[in-house]
């Protein structure tokens, strides 16, 4: 019997994951994919907002305006890529300076640093290659840039390390209410446990369902983006088009890595697993892009993607309440700002189980709040380098050559707390194949380093869950299915 | 402690420029050291296995290993300095290399010149923008290629590809020979953009059918690809509503262009022209003095002969540079070559020496394709030199040795493909 099972493995579940792994508690974390961070964690803006953005009296409000701040010494336990590289709200006409003007009364009296610029000359300087339209911007210093698969493992890993199990590959399809608790139906498995944290993103209205706990539903919101070459269309800060009430708008911003994403789009949708790409919905970020700078050089971009945000249907604002039935917490419809809400909103899941749950919550002595990282090649200077080298032969093979990943890095992936067993997983944790050339050079590479680490077939070998292996056998041996002709 | 090496030429790759030019640069009696990121020598031909190589070069049809071979065999017996399983992760403007290999370490290796001959990588399909989903079995031809040939494994069962570049056209006939269905090429221009001969024995010996004037508009499937949807494209290629044909398959290969691979050169602050390759003046050195560039990082060649012969230049002027030799009347103010009608771009792009009257060699490629074309050499408002092409294609360079006169030729060379003028008969006279 558990005390807490977590249904999700996105950034809010792993963030209230490691939150609850300072307790006493007994808490497994119950993920439908074969990793944390595989759907609306892997596709977004990657920002950490500065929290003047969202409407007052709004639970967004609160989480982001707390959740900001609290980044600093989470990267100080975690180590993950986090930096305030600041954001602009860029005004080309009157009313879009109006639109900025109340964005900084907000700021004001949330005690958010902020400032308008409408110095032509020194907003050049500071982003030489923004539009020359641009009549003034509102400047807010403390947005980031934060990598959203090395924060999510990395609360994940330290959770991990401080006790809670993680249940991988096991769907949630059915939730029965027990005596003392609920026994949750995950894969093949049962799980028993006291309490349910419904963390399941845009499928949260789902889970609650099963329940009884479903006062709400979920609207998949798709967000198109375009990934651009390293150094192909440098920018300095996080660039936002004045917002409209359906998004903050497409915008043109760095990522931590030293790319340039332009996106996203907002289109409200059914599905809530359709993460296509559309040639009407690249074009729109396009133009929406060139908007902000027009010299993005489309021909560099290196690839393109797609990812939902969970809208609730209470004016898109999150619901992180205990619900009608006893025990089970809804977290749900985190949209943005979600990344930047959801070291805050761990905390305040937390102080809901203590307050609103039958569990009695006790301090963990033993609790570590630091995770150890994985060494990686970008974060030495040369003599470290070359000490590491001679230590151990595999820092001095580079395997993918775009983001300068070597073989041990790949290596110390495949043997963390939380293995990697998957193409995908590997890039989630150091990077090799979301470069420049997506992995035409390092693919090949790494499925027989999987191979040779795990003791399994190359055929064997998945880009992520079951049903996507990379190749199907070896030659000579396909099975050749007879051929009965195309159809008329 | 860190590992430091001197020499006098460095080359970068040891791919088939890589090889050509070290190879010249030693017989000429200069010190060569090859640093080489693979675990062997001969660079992407090893994993082109298929035949046509070498027919321009040694008169004979050789597979690519095979040529690659020959190079091979010479290299290691001059007793050039090869690093293999090393990968250079910084140049500098005074021609001290970074690199690392898991034996020796993190090296610093000071060249008096360096070649750069690290070839070049695929267009992916994110820099073409198709939409659709992300699922297992999107590979570009080139990664399929090294995974069937190289590694020996099958990355698909039934295969769409988009592109008909040489790679493409080679892989649809490889992978039909492995035992896959390959149902279809799509291709963006209304012609075929790799060279005829493979048309000819990789599509039509196999039945394969080729859309002109096609891409993809849709790639669908969660775990793995499951539809590909191919559209008619109209002369801005922009997918015409209606024209949309489904294919059930379960493997995209993307053959949709190569990109020289100029990071390194990025890094020594060599300026790149149009090409992504380095701006060479006609001893193919690039902005940096004494730096040189050949192969496909310097352009893109269809016919590896072509990059043997460009490479055996740069390394007997390599050599010229670290032998201080006299490269004969530097000029004041370099000569250009403008790309005019109907050319994509011209290597060299400057003419930096010019005492007397000499041969340069002019490599460019049409924009578009056409018949009976003049090609013509214009220097101000001058023609001094013209030639003939029967047939010109995009996919097919144009490599001319012209002789250069600095009475004749002054600031800049334009060079202009045009239709020749119809042959007027004795009958209209």
């Amino acid at each position: 019997m558990y005390d807490i099972a977590i249904i999700g493995g996105g950034v809010t579940g792993c963030a209230i994951a490691r939150w609850l792994s300072r307790y006493k508690l007994k808490t497994i974390l119950i993920e439908k994919h074969e990793d944390v961070a595989s759907e609306t964690t892997k596709g977004n803006s990657a920002i950490i907002h500065a929290g003047y953005a969202s409407p007052d009296g709004t639970i967004r409000c609160k989480m982001n305006v707390k959740g900001n701040p609290m980044f600093d010494q989470a990267k100080k336990e975690l180590h993950f890529d986090f930096e305030r590289v600041g954001s602009f709200v860029v005004a080309f006409t009157d009313e879009d300076m109006k639109a900025i003007e109340h964005e900084l009364k907000q700021a004001r009296e949330r005690n958010i640093p902020g400032e308008i610029i409408t110095d032509i000359k020194r907003i050049k300087t500071m982003e030489p290659n923004i539009s020359d339209k641009v009549k003034g911007i509102f400047y807010a210093p403390t947005a980031g840039l934060v990598w959203p698969f090395g924060l999510t493992v990395a609360l994940a890993e330290n959770a991990f390390e401080n006790g809670v199990e993680f249940l991988f590959s096991s769907p949630v399809t059915g939730i029965r209410k027990t005596e003392k608790g609920f026994t949750i139906q995950a894969g093949e498995k049962q799980i028993d446990t006291i309490i349910v944290i419904n963390a399941a993103g845009v499928f949260a209205d789902d889970i609650a369902k099963m329940v009884g706990a479903d006062d709400f539903t979920i609207t998949p919101r798709k967000g198109e983006y375009i990934l651009m070459d390293r150094g192909s269309c440098p920018v300095n800060y996080i660039l936002f088009p004045t917002p409209t009430i359906v998004s903050k708008g497409i915008l043109v911003c760095p990522t931590i890595e030293g790319h340039t994403f332009i996106g996203p789009n907002a289109q409200n949708q059914e599905s809530k697993t359709d993460v296509r790409t559309t040639s009407a919905g690249l074009n729109e970020i396009i133009v929406g892009g060139r908007k902000l700078l027009p010299s993005i050089p489309i021909r560099s971009a290196i690839t393109n993607f797609a990812g939902l945000r969970a809208v609730s249907n209470r004016n898109g604002d999150f619901i992180i309440e205990p619900s009608k039935v006893e025990n089970f917490i809804n977290v749900a419809g985190i949209c943005s700002p979600g990344l930047s809400s959801c070291l805050a909103i761990a905390e305040y899941v937390v102080s809901l189980v203590k307050d609103h749950t039958t569990l009695k919550v006790e301090e963990n002595p033993d609790w570590n709040p630091i995770r150890k990282p994985q060494k990686r090649l970008v974060d030495m200077n040369e003599d470290e380098l070359s000490e590491a080298i001679k230590e151990r032969s595999q820092w001095g093979r580079v395997v993918c050559r775009c983001e300068t990943v070597t073989e041990a890095e790949i290596v110390d992936a495949i043997h963390r707390p939380i293995p990697c067993t998957s193409m995908d997983m590997i890039k989630k944790r150091i990077r090799p194949g979301m470069g420049r050339c997506q992995g035409g050079f390092c693919t090949p590479k790494i499925l027989k380093i999987l191979s040779r680490e795990l003791d399994k077939p190359v055929t064997e070998i998945t880009k992520n869950d079951k049903g996507s292996e990379m190749v199907f056998a070896r030659t000579k041996q396909l099975e050749i299915q007879p051929w009965k002709g195309d159809k008329p | 402690m860190r590992r430091f090496i001197e020499t006098d030429i460095a080359v970068l790759g040891g791919g088939p420029a890589g090889l050509a030019a070290a190879m010249i640069a030693h017989e000429k009696g200069a010190k060569v050291t090859i640093i080489e990121r693979d675990f062997e020598l001969g660079g992407i031909l090893q994993q082109c296995i298929h035949n046509g190589f070498g027919l321009t070069y040694f008169k004979e049809e050789l597979t690519g290993p095979e040529y690659a071979q020959k190079f091979i065999d010479k290299v290691k017996a001059s007793g050039i300095e090869i690093l293999l399983d090393s990968m250079v992760i910084d140049l500098t403007p005074d021609k001290t290399i970074t690199a690392m290999n898991p034996e020796m370490g993190l090296m610093k290796i000071k060249a008096k010149s360096v070649i750069l001959a690290m070839g070049c990588r695929e267009r992916t399909r994110g820099a073409i923008n198709v939409p659709g989903t992300r699922p297992a079995g999107i590979y570009s031809a080139g990664t399929a290629q090294r995974l069937v040939n190289m590694e020996g494994y099958m990355p698909g069962k039934r295969v769409v590809i988009l592109g008909s570049g040489d790679i493409g056209l080679i892989m649809a006939r490889r992978m039909t020979l492995e035992g896959a269905k390959v149902l279809c090429v799509a291709e963006v221009l209304p012609y075929c953009s790799g060279l005829v001969r493979n048309f000819v024995q990789c599509l039509q010996d196999y039945n394969i059918p080729l859309h002109l004037s096609h891409t993809i508009t849709d790639i669908r499937g969660t775990d793995r690809v499951k539809e590909v949807v191919i559209s008619e494209v109209d002369e801005k290629w922009m997918p015409i509503p209606g024209s949309e044909k489904i294919f059930e398959c379960d493997t995209v290969l993307f053959s949709v262009g190569l990109i020289p691979e100029n990071e390194i050169s990025l890094k020594a602050g060599i300026l790149l022209d149009k090409t992504n390759g380095p701006m060479v003046n006609e001893y193919l050195e690039t902005t940096v003095p004494g730096i040189f560039a050949c192969g496909n990082v310097l352009q893109v060649h269809d016919l590896v002969d072509w990059v043997t012969k460009e490479a055996e230049r740069a390394g007997e002027n390599a050599y010229n540079y670290v032998s201080n030799l006299d490269r004969g009347g530097k000029l004041l103010k370099p000569i250009r070559t403008i790309p005019g009608e109907n050319v994509g771009y011209i290597v060299p792009q400057r003419i930096d020496h010019l005492k007397e009257e000499k041969l340069v060699q002019f490599s460019f490629r049409p924009k578009s394709p056409d018949k009976d074309c003049i090609i013509e050499f214009i220097s101000r408002g001058k023609i001094f030199d013209k030639r003939k092409s029967k047939h010109i294609i995009p996919s097919e360079m144009l490599n001319f040795q012209i002789k250069v006169n600095p009475e004749i030729v002054e600031s800049d060379i334009t060079i202009h493909i045009k239709k020749a003028p119809p042959k007027v008969t004795q009958e209209e006279k």
